[in-house]
């Protein structure tokens, strides 16, 4: 600071140079040390170029200079230390939820003991408020739990006996026992950490660049500061070439931004695994869904019950008696609905026979009744009348799988059955077109008019159905060969290929399995779709950073070359630029911590969709 | 062959990194170190006949980054 003030007064007289160089040797002495320390290693350092260019300053008597370098370079760092660590803000945050306690029951008694000390089958005890110090299964008690930690979303979720939570969840208002099935490092959580941490290394291509470039930089700067000192035999400019050797802007410039962006996704309940799989979200335009468990609910649900000639509620309890039996899910459907409705299953069927791919046929109360498709019913030479075809008809055409029920030769109801499209789907639809998305398309192993009927009811722009699991890999192939830059998303087991062939996996629903959480580049870590235009936007807004951090770092490098070169930047203002340009690169990639806040480019892509979605309009009017 | 994590004060300058594995990786009984630069930790291989964590942890030390575990 004195050396500072010293500078910018300017007269020179014996007094003030004392101070000066004492005032470099202060700030000076720690760096020669970290210097020397590296040297001791063999090792090459920032620190001797400096020491060395304050050295050589003090040598030709340019104390102002060296005081000048010498304290910036601390002060520089110092701040750096200060910016960089809120770059790292929110996976510092997400770290904090960490248990540090557990208490379990050992013997009928209470203790209190560290979390990684947690056994596997130990009984852990949760008091309200308490954070989950294990991944396990309820045994006893009921709670309301924040799961914010995992997923990122804060709306408590009710978890009774065999609900299966997590670590580092918080317990809101109940009481929970909890038996302990992972502890220490194989908890979700702490997979979560370390997953984060590694993603956060793992460099971006823009990154690799820029190494490269500083790699030849600092020593092309070395060299030529050398050449420049033997041939001008100018020592103030050879020695100024060694203080803007130094790469700090360039080197940093990337590493931040994608830092600070995977922080925020990971506070947010998405896993982003990596500087490369973030630019190459942001580059997505053509996003593939898988449609059961993805875009539906995953969970077949009875959407209409018509009955001919008795009532509705006998109808569904009748065909509930015959079905408890089956495997088959659609007649699971079709039970559970008829024990929500209270109805008794009383009666018992007998002389079952499954009629493969159409349905099947039993005894119940002395009458045959089958349950299937239209074809099984035409087979066994059952009556379909006009009416009830037409009603079938429309129901197919709802996107509802209607399932027949007749009494010996005559139909006496329809059954319709469909997997419900996700409450936030068409939401989270209209987000992914305002985040630049162009088109949406589904792969599915469903019929095409199902297909077709959730496409429409989403606004999806292109469905292929009927697909095996093979055609599905062939397909995302296929469209990425064309062109696009493709995003598949799934829940991540059975589309496990699909999602590893894509240009980006995006995996949902991560709490449930480590094969997901290894196949998958994004990883959404609530079983939910919303997030997913959150996690295009932030890669967007990341990769924009980064873009300005470099090109920013470059301009800086060229105009310190340009400026020494012309002698208008000597030692002093050298490291001041360098220094500032470190600081602004770092406090650029800050923004993102905040994100979406501090952002300023929604406008624009907003425009970009409406215009996008009338088009798709008039595609589906023609 | 194990693996262990040491956690370092805040890393600040990039070029620590090649600074810290490159010191690492020479000595005997280091199979891989790999400098963390934004979580300031080291992930080290090493044979644990040849080396232990508190000489690595010394070496680490004496570049002048003070480990904190």
């Amino acid at each position: 600071m004195a050396a500072l003030a010293v500078y910018l007064l300017t007269p020179g007289s014996l007094a003030q140079d004392i101070i000066l160089i004492v005032a470099a040797i202060l700030a000076g002495v720690p760096i020669a040390i970290k210097a020397f320390q590296a040297l001791r290693m063999k090792a090459f350092s920032i620190d001797l170029l400096v020491t060395i260019a304050v050295v050589g300053a003090m040598i030709i008597g340019e104390y102002t200079e060296a005081a000048v370098v010498s304290f910036l370079f601390l002060f520089g760092h110092y701040l750096e230390g200060r910016t960089l660590q809120r770059t790292r803000a929110s996976l510092k945050l997400l770290m904090d939820m960490a248990p540090l306690e557990a208490t379990i029951l050992k013997n009928g008694e209470r203790i209190t003991i560290p979390a990684e000390e947690v056994q596997i089958g130990d009984h852990v005890i949760v008091q309200p408020g308490g954070r989950i110090p294990v991944d396990g299964k309820v045994i006893t008690g009921q709670s309301l739990i924040n799961q914010a930690a995992i997923t990122g979303e804060s709306v408590p979720v009710n978890k009774t006996k065999g609900d299966q939570v997590f670590s580092s969840t918080v317990s809101d208002n109940g009481y929970l026992e909890i038996l302990a099935e992972k502890v220490g490092d194989d908890t979700t959580f702490a997979k979560i950490i370390e997953l984060v941490e590694e993603a956060q290394e793992t460099k971006a291509k823009t990154q690799k660049f820029m190494e490269r470039f500083a790699a030849y930089y600092t020593p092309g700067i070395i060299i030529l500061s050398v050449i420049v000192g033997l041939i001008t035999l100018n020592v103030h400019l050879a020695l100024t070439f060694l203080v803007i050797a130094c790469p700090g802007a360039l080197v940093i410039s990337v590493p931040v931004s994608i830092v600070a962006g995977i922080g925020n996704g990971a506070k947010n309940g998405i896993l982003i695994k990596g500087g490369d799989k973030m630019e190459n979200l942001a580059k997505v335009n053509t996003l593939v869904f898988d449609k059961t468990g993805t875009l539906t609910k995953g969970k077949p649900e009875v959407t209409d019950i018509k009955a001919y000639g008795i009532s509705a509620d006998e109808l569904l309890q009748l065909t509930a008696e015959v079905e408890v039996t089956s495997e088959h899910h659609l007649d699971k459907t079709i039970v559970k609905k008829a024990e929500e409705k209270g109805l008794k299953l009383v009666h018992n069927p007998s002389d079952v026979e499954i009629m493969k791919g159409h349905g099947l046929r039993a005894m119940l109360n002395g009458q045959q009744i089958y349950v299937g498709n239209k074809s099984g019913a035409e087979k066994l030479g059952i009556a379909i009348d006009i009416e009830a075809n037409e009603y079938m008809l429309q129901q197919q055409k709802n996107g509802n799988t209607s399932v027949f029920i007749a009494r010996d030769k005559e139909v006496i109801g329809i059954i319709s059955i469909a997997d419900q499209v996700r409450e936030e789907a068409p939401a989270t639809m209209n987000q992914l077109r305002n985040a630049g998305i162009g088109d949406l398309m589904m792969l599915t192993g469903d019929n095409e008019l199902v297909a077709q009927k959730v496409a429409y009811q989403l606004g999806i722009d292109k469905v292929y159905a009927e697909l095996l699991p093979e055609h599905k890999v062939s397909k995302v192939t296929e469209l990425k060969t064309s062109g696009r830059n493709v995003a598949m998303i799934g829940d991540g087991i059975n589309d496990a290929p699909a999602i590893a062939t894509a240009d980006v996996g995006i995996a949902m629903g991560g709490t449930g399995t480590d094969v997901t959480m290894e196949t998958a580049d994004i990883i959404l870590m609530s079983d939910k779709l919303d997030k997913l235009p959150y996690a295009i936007k932030l890669a967007k807004a990341t990769i924009r950073n980064m873009k300005q951090n470099t090109y920013f770092a470059l301009i800086t490098v060229a105009l310190l070359l340009v400026g020494v070169l012309t002698d208008k930047i000597h030692l002093a203002s050298g490291m001041l630029i360098h220094e500032i340009s470190v600081i602004l690169v770092i406090l650029n990639a800050v923004r993102l911590v905040g994100f979406p806040k501090y952002q300023v480019w929604f406008k624009w892509l907003n425009f970009n969709a409406k215009k996008r979605k009338e088009h798709t309009e008039t595609q589906l009017t023609v | 062959m194990k693996t262990i994590r040491i956690q370092l004060e805040t890393l600040t300058c990039p070029s620590c990194i090649n600074k810290i594995e490159g010191v690492l990786n020479k000595q005997t009984g280091v199979d891989e170190a790999k400098v963390m630069f934004n979580s300031s930790k080291v992930k080290i291989t090493y044979n644990e006949e040849e080396t232990n964590p508190e000489e690595i942890s010394a070496i680490i030390e004496k570049l002048g980054y003070p480990v904190l575990s």
